[in-house]
């Protein structure tokens, strides 16, 4: 400071720090205060050690920035303080550096290690504003760091973060584009992100980096439709416009078949605009008569989410929905927007003038759109005169036979307006609608004539224009007009009007024959001064002239003719040479010559006056490139809708969201709720990321907002009535019950197929000799109507069974059912295949504290917590049932027996293994009292005898059920089957994969559970936990189907939905103890995998490893 | 999307300019000067120009453009709706949108624009979480800052970016906890030569002063909530409660925002609360005409009508008017040819009148329109509709707030052809 000049130190230390410099330009400051000195200044301040002064300094340097100063100068001293730790010195700083560390490229790379730490900061904000500051310096060397700090943001615990990352994409790109590639990589990561606040982000990215990777949107697609609604605005405008452009290459067109029923689906629509209740019937009448047209239920899905954004405030978002309404939506359905397009109108004049703009080009298509709302577009002298022509534009386009009194009412005012450019504009659009609406003709050309003798010569000149267009319609009946016309060359001067008199005159010569050659006299007199335009008309009308009356004319054609060769437009001199060749006949001039007359008075076709907005709706509605009728930089085509529609299984998700939502509370808490903002807000930020260090909070979390409204609000409505009757039946189970149906049934309603239903298994069923509904199978691609009609039915005889206290034999028939669901494709994960009934947790986990633990993770949107961990159990899913021999019929003397595991829970004691066994009477006497006694067990194991079976008729079979606790060990239970005649001694031994009922996990619930485990192990003994082993997979087991299906035939476990390709997870608890077993099914290449099965029963673990792989090696 | 911004004064001076891209030289505003220049008007300026390279997107709002330069296709929207939300935000931090202000405040504007966009995209354009990023200036604040040398820029996270509900910041505390609504009405009509109404619509919005303490979630409701056809809402609004039970349902911003704007169904007749007679004509070939207007309460509902103003933009060739006002004052700017006429309050006892001589220029045509009149108006405690709000509840809190509500009804485009 000391060394400084005497100035800068008064500046610098003065009071008057306190305002920004604007006194001191350079050329305001005298020579004292030179450029050079003036900075030194700033240098120091920036030096010193205290931060006020250097906020000070910095201050005044971004205010010399945003007037647009250099202050490249400064950049070493300010480069210093980029590690400042006040953090708006340090804001400042970034402002400065990003302006201008593209022209000092080797000095801003002293502040990049700043960046690189600030990226590691715990503070999300700081990590953020790093990762920004970084990617905006635009410099080539550091885009490797870049890429990396990308990358690695992407997969921040914060979305916040994880958003900035988004943004930073397209700076890269912009900056490299060699990088796309990995940056698509990026893109995919971050689209599959559940968080709304990123999905705005990454979609812009996607839009500027890979438009044409339309494939990456496909799984996303459902998620981005129901996020939306939540989504900020700005992303809200940028997805939609992304999603019409889906959508235009993905689904059919919608109005493929509505040319036949325009005018019905017409009146359809005027009813959807007086009540949006409406809209449903209306949609239904329509689709319905357009029997061959199914829309794509993921098309319906899109149309239905955006509607409610037509209420948005922002006017962008409402534009965007409009469009899409527009590319998109059934004719019958487009007047919805109709409403909030006219609402916009009372906004600021800028978007009134866009707004305008796209409804001028919409109601050259859709007429009877905005038919209800004409007078919204009437005009007021206050209208900017941009809006008024664009309103007289829509009232045109809007003009029909009913309407056109009123609309031509309204012109008369306009025509009397003081903007003359408004009232041309008037005359013009009077023209059109007298062109388009020949009911109105002659009012028109009257109300023009009339407009003749108007003072105004602007006025005069563009009614002329006008009627020339009109005349050429119904040239004879108006001679009269030609002739009224033919007088005004004396007064009008307008060059165009004069044109377009003389091409009258010229065109009906034959009308007025009197008239035309004195006109071409006074034509010829002044003929030097005229305008190109007009010398261009005197040449034809004088070669016409020429032509029918060379009597008269002839002199006078030579003599314009002559004037014209000598002009100084190249083009007048050019046609006047060619007119001569053609009329004056030489020795010279051919076989033209004879033809001339053919060629100048040719009846020519009438002018169609037409929009200028015609056609422009190629262009996608609300684009800058519609706008401007030509292609803007970067524009994306909107492709035409496809003849065939593509695959629409592509959009189906194989880890589908739902299957997070652990509660049905949750999803009908959600639907319940309305879209704009869930009161979950309540209990709090759905995502403090800072607080939650696992990484799969974030998808938790986000998986509570997109349940949103994933289900449609019919199928609502369906189960809660179908839930409703059940539980009346089994209060009990009713809770979970209805939640295992609903996600069944989501299944089923929607799009996906089920994949082909091996018929061994049917067969076997049959074998069985069970009356096997098959409710849940092969119907998969029927409506879910049905689906769940059959299940209605299907529980309701269950329930019956149960109130007449047998419950054991429907208990097994209901679950009979389930069967053939397991059978479904192998990308089925488990929880699909689930039956009605759901076994009381085996666990004394009450039931409703699953429900209130999940219940508040979901208002959370958090992970699930340790105590929620209790892991919601599943009814079995499983391949075909083995059954074993318990009594043969030779040692039972007749009586015949046969057991399975059902694997069904118990009733009534949740640690026992449920058993079925089939008695067949071979004999031909009937058996009485057959019974369980004198079982012989193990300590610990129990049996729950079946209720005596008091007689059995020969021929006959009876199918009960007994529970057995073997207390998590394949020892066998023995016991004695009883008659009313002999003993048999009998046994029944487990195989350990009937040990387990299945349990639900998500995929993180099951990493953190076998991390558990394997560190548990660890302190004991490694390897005591987890038992591994290698395989190899026998041909017939390479499919996903053949392993899942193996797996759950060996075992009674669920599979839990994982991420990977070719891993396989399941998981399990045994019956009596309730410890978890994880079983990781690797498939590497070709057919070697390796199996891992995680247990804290060891025993338990090795055997079930030995049996999958024998199942698997079968 | 957007790459840069300039603010452009009135006389054609770039006084801020900001960059999210690479740079852009000033230069390319010669195209908007251009533009403006054959637009003659103001408003005229077309808000969307090309030029060879960039595209120009542009509003005028306060006697500033805001011209922001767009390199690829981007909705036009999007960008003139962002540029209002800037300007809109310049308004709430410095009470207005003016030249002065943001050159007193350059600093601050530049880290809002700074916060506000990201590489051209919209990042945080929620007032509530701005305002925690970034404190607007108070007198008071600037003092305890240049002592403590404590920052106007907070450095954790808005709690709002991160949570479902953006809009309201979390740690809100009122020792006197208030919601107030207003609720305002505005009438736009065209009446024609013969006093019969060709359009009239009613368009109203409710606006909110919320200052209530902690999460409050309020729902209003209406008394006839079916008058209401087209509405367009806060984000803040759940629309399922609003389709189902035709109730607001919401928790608030902090602060003043306009929680919903809304139409009238077009098919409810609307009471025109004022007429108006006039006699104005021009005489041919005399440099004079005559000029009377008379303006009276109509249906009114018992209340007065204050604050009425006319505005006339008189034809060009008028060279002066020499009136007398019964009632209130009148000027006449020979320059623009707007005559105003500050009226005040109606009383039906004397209707207030403008009467006088019209001077033209000598040997100038008559003019063939006569000009038509805009009116202004206020009604106090009545919406025109018959709009009334039935109830406030608020959950989620267990003080009592202070609640109320407002009615203005005033006229919108209200304009009288003659």
């Amino acid at each position: 400071m000391a060394a400084s000049p005497a100035y800068g130190e008064e500046k610098g230390g003065s009071s008057s720090l306190g305002e920004p410099e604007y006194g001191h330009d350079p050329a305001s400051g005298g020579i004292f205060a030179s450029d050079y000195k003036r900075h030194d200044d700033l240098k120091e301040m920036l030096d010193s050690n205290k931060d006020s002064l250097k906020l000070e300094a910095m201050k005044r340097i971004v205010a010399m920035i945003a007037r647009g100063k250099n202050a490249s100068d400064l950049f070493p001293a300010v480069v210093k303080n980029v590690a400042c730790k006040n953090i708006e010195v340090k804001k400042l700083v970034y402002v400065y550096l990003v302006r201008y560390a593209e022209e000092q490229q080797d000095l801003a790379l002293l502040s990049i290690s700043t960046f690189q730490r600030g990226l590691k900061d715990p503070n999300q904000l700081i990590r953020a504003s790093a990762l920004r500051v970084l990617s905006s310096i635009r410099v080539p060397i550091i885009v490797p760091i870049m890429m990396l700090a990308i990358k690695e943001a992407a997969s921040d615990m914060s979305p916040y973060v994880r958003k900035t990352a988004a943004h930073a994409i397209p700076k890269l790109y912009s900056l490299d584009s060699d990088q796309k590639d990995q940056l698509i990589e990026v893109i995919e990561k971050l689209l599959a992100d559940k968080t709304t606040l990123v999905a705005g982000s990454v979609v812009m990215a996607f839009e500027e980096v890979c438009p044409e990777r339309i494939d990456l949107i496909h799984k996303n697609y459902r998620k981005l439709c129901n996020l939306l609604i939540d989504v900020e605005e700005w992303g809200q405008v940028v997805i939609i416009n992304m999603l019409t452009r889906y959508a235009r290459t993905q689904f059919l067109s919608p109005n493929q078949n509505e040319s036949l029923l325009e005018e019905s689906a017409e009146k359809a629509f005027y009813g959807s605009e007086e009540e949006d209740t409406k809209d449903a019937k209306a949609e239904a009448a329509s689709l319905a008569k357009r029997k061959p047209y199914v829309m794509d239920p993921d098309h319906r899905l899109l149309l239905r989410n955006t509607k409610p954004l037509l209420q948005s405030r922002n006017a962008a978002v409402v534009m965007a929905v409009a469009q899409l309404y527009f590319h998109l939506a059934p004719k019958a359905e487009v007047g919805v927007i109709a409403k909030a397009l006219v609402r916009l109108l009372r906004s600021h004049s800028e978007v009134q003038y866009v707004v305008l703009q796209n409804v001028a080009t919409m109601s050259i298509k859709r007429r009877g759109m905005f038919e209800p709302y004409l007078k919204s577009f009437y005009i007021r002298s206050t209208d900017p005169t941009q809006i008024k022509i664009l309103k007289l534009e829509v009232l045109t386009n809007l003009a029909n036979e009913t309407n056109i009194s009123t609309i031509l009412r309204e012109f008369q005012t306009y025509i009397r307006s003081m903007d003359k450019d408004f009232v041309a504009a008037t005359i013009q659009a009077i023209g059109r609608c007298a062109t388009n609406i020949g009911k109105v003709r002659d009012t028109c050309l009257n109300g023009l004539v009339q407009l003749l003798s108007n003072r105004d010569e602007l006025v005069v000149a563009e009614s002329v224009v006008v009627i020339k267009k009109l005349l050429q319609m119904q040239p004879a009946q108006h001679s009269e007009i030609i002739k009224h016309m033919a007088k005004l060359t004396d007064n009008i001067q307008v060059p165009m009007a004069r044109a377009s008199i003389l091409w009258l005159i010229g065109e009906y010569c034959e009308h007025v024959p009197k008239i035309a050659p004195d006109v071409l006299r006074k034509m010829a007199k002044s003929f030097t001064n005229e305008e190109d335009i007009v010398k261009l008309q005197v040449i034809n009308l004088a070669a016409k002239l020429y032509l029918t009356n060379s009597k008269q004319s002839k002199l006078l054609t030579q003599y314009v003719l002559n004037l014209a060769k000598y002009d100084q437009n190249y083009d007048i001199r050019d046609r006047a040479r060619f007119i001569r060749q053609l009329i004056v006949p030489t020795e010279k001039s051919g076989a033209l010559n004879k033809y001339a007359k053919k060629l100048f008075l040719a009846q020519k076709p009438a002018p169609i006056l037409e929009s200028s907005f015609k056609d422009r709706d190629h262009f996608q509605l609300g684009s800058l490139s519609h706008l401007l009728n030509a292609k803007a930089v970067g524009y994306q085509e909107l492709p035409d809708w496809p003849d065939e529609a593509p695959d629409p299984s592509v959009r189906n998700v194989e880890v589908p969201e739902w299957t997070k939502c652990t509660s049905r509370e949750k999803r009908k808490d959600k639907v319940e709720k309305p879209f704009y903002s869930d009161s979950e807000g309540e209990s709090g930020p759905t995502e403090s990321a800072d607080s939650e260090p696992e990484s799969d909070s974030e998808e938790s979390g986000s998986s509570s907002s997109s349940g949103t409204s994933s289900s449609s609000s019919e199928e609502e409505d369906e189960e809660e009535e179908e839930g409703g009757s059940e539980e009346q039946s089994e209060d009990k189970e009713g809770e979970e019950e209805e939640e295992e149906k609903r996600k069944k049934k989501k299944e089923k309603g929607g799009p996906r197929k089920a994949s082909p239903r091996s018929v061994g298994s049917e067969e076997e069923e049959e074998a069985e000799g069970k009356k096997v509904k098959k409710a849940a199978g092969p119907q998969g691609k029927k409506g879910h109507a049905e689906s769940s009609s059959e299940e209605a039915s299907a529980s309701e005889s269950s329930s019956s069974g149960s109130d007449s206290g047998t419950e054991a034999p429907t208990v097994v028939e209901a679950k009979r059912r389930k069967i053939p669901s397991s059978k479904a494709g192998p990308k089925e994960i488990s929880l699909l295949d689930l039956d009605d009934f759901t076994p009381p947790p085996p666990q004394p986990v009450p039931s409703s504290s699953i429900i209130s633990t999940s219940l508040v993770t979901d208002l959370e949107g958090l992970t699930l917590t340790d105590t929620s961990l209790a892991p919601a159990l599943l009814s079995p899913a499983f391949g075909a049932v083995r059954t074993y021999e318990l009594l043969h019929r030779m040692a039972g003397e007749g009586l015949s027996v046969e057991y399975c595991f059902s694997r069904r829970p118990f009733p009534g004691d949740p640690h026992m293994v449920a058993v079925q066994i089939q008695i067949s009477n071979n004999t031909d006497a009937e058996v009485k009292s057959l019974r369980v006694s004198e079982p012989k067990l193990l300590a610990g194991m129990r049996i729950q005898e079946f209720p005596e079976i008091e007689s059995l008729a020969p021929g006959d079979t009876a199918s009960v059920v007994m529970g057995i606790d073997f207390c998590d060990s394949t020892q066998a239970a023995n016991f004695q089957l009883c008659t009313h005649t002999r003993h048999f001694y009998v046994s029944i031994q487990p195989p350990v994969g009937e040990l387990m009922a299945p349990v639900f996990m998500s995929e993180n619930e099951f990493r953190k559970e076998q991390e558990h485990l394997a560190r548990r192990g660890e302190g004991k003994l490694t390897g005591m936990s987890e038992i591994t082993e290698k395989l190899t997979l026998p041909e017939k087991c390479r499919s996903d189907h053949a392993i899942v299906q193996q797996v759950t035939s060996a075992a009674n476990v669920g599979r839990v939905p994982c991420g990977a390709d070719n891993e396989y997870r399941f998981a399990a608890k045994t019956v009596t103890s309730g410890s978890l077993v994880l079983i990781t099914l690797e498939w590497r290449e070709g057919a070697a995998a390796q199996l891992t099965v995680n247990s804290e029963k060891m025993v338990i673990g090795t055997m079930l490893v030995k049996d999958i792989i024998q199942a698997l090696a079968q | 999307m957007i790459h840069s911004l300039f603010l452009i004064n009135c006389s054609g001076d770039i006084f801020l300019e900001k960059h999210w891209k690479s740079v852009v030289s000033q230069s390319v505003c010669d195209y908007f000067f251009e533009a403006q220049e054959k637009a003659i008007d103001v408003e005229n300026v077309p808000p969307v120009i090309s030029t060879p390279l960039h595209y120009l997107i542009s509003i005028y709002r306060d006697k500033i453009f805001f011209v922001s330069v767009i390199q690829t296709e981007v909705p036009p929207l999007f960008v003139i709706e962002f540029l209002h939300r800037v300007a809109d935000t310049f308004q709430d931090y410095f009470g207005e949108c003016s030249e002065t202000a943001i050159k007193d405040n350059v600093v601050i504007v530049y880290e809002l624009l700074e916060e506000m966009l990201d590489n051209g995209f919209p990042l945080a354009t929620e007032s509530n979480i701005l305002k925690e990023l970034i404190k607007p200036p108070t007198i008071l604040r600037s003092v305890v800052n240049s002592i403590t040398g404590s920052s106007n820029v907070g450095d954790t996270l808005p709690t709002g970016q991160l949570s479902n509900i953006p809009w309201r910041r979390a740690g809100v505390k009122y020792t006197n906890n208030e919601a107030y609504f207003d609720v305002i009405e505005e009438i736009d009509a065209i009446i024609d030569k013969s006093g019969s109404t060709v359009f009239a619509e009613i368009q109203g919005v409710i606006d909110s002063c919320i200052k209530l303490s902690g999460m409050p979630d309020l729902s209003l409701s209406f008394m006839n909530p079916r008058l209401l056809d087209d509405v367009s809402f806060h984000p803040c609004i759940r629309f399922k409660r609003w389709e189902s039970e035709r109730v607001l349902s919401f928790i608030p911003p902090d602060g003043n925002f306009r929680l919903i704007s809304y139409r009238v169904s077009s098919q409810n007749l609307v009471a025109i609360p004022v007429y108006v007679k006039h006699l104005i004509s021009f005489k041919e070939n005399s440099s004079s005409g005559r000029f009377d207007v008379t303006i009276g309460p109509k249906q009114n509902m018992g209340k007065t009508v204050e604050g009425v103003v006319m505005t006339v933009h008189m034809p060009k060739a008028v060279l002066n008017m020499n009136l007398t006002a019964t009632q209130g004052s009148y000027t006449f700017d020979p320059v623009t040819k707007v005559l105003a006429w500050d009226v005040g309050k109606i009383t039906p006892q004397k209707l207030p009148n403008l009467k006088g001589i019209v001077n033209l220029q000598s040997g100038a045509p008559k003019p063939e329109e006569n000009p038509s009149l805009n009116i202004q108006f206020k009604i106090q405690q009545l919406a025109i509709s018959g709009l009334k709000v039935n109830r406030l509840d608020m959950y989620g809190e267990k003080y009592k707030p202070f609640k109320g509500v407002k009615y203005i009804t005033k006229a919108g485009k209200f304009q009288v052809r003659t």
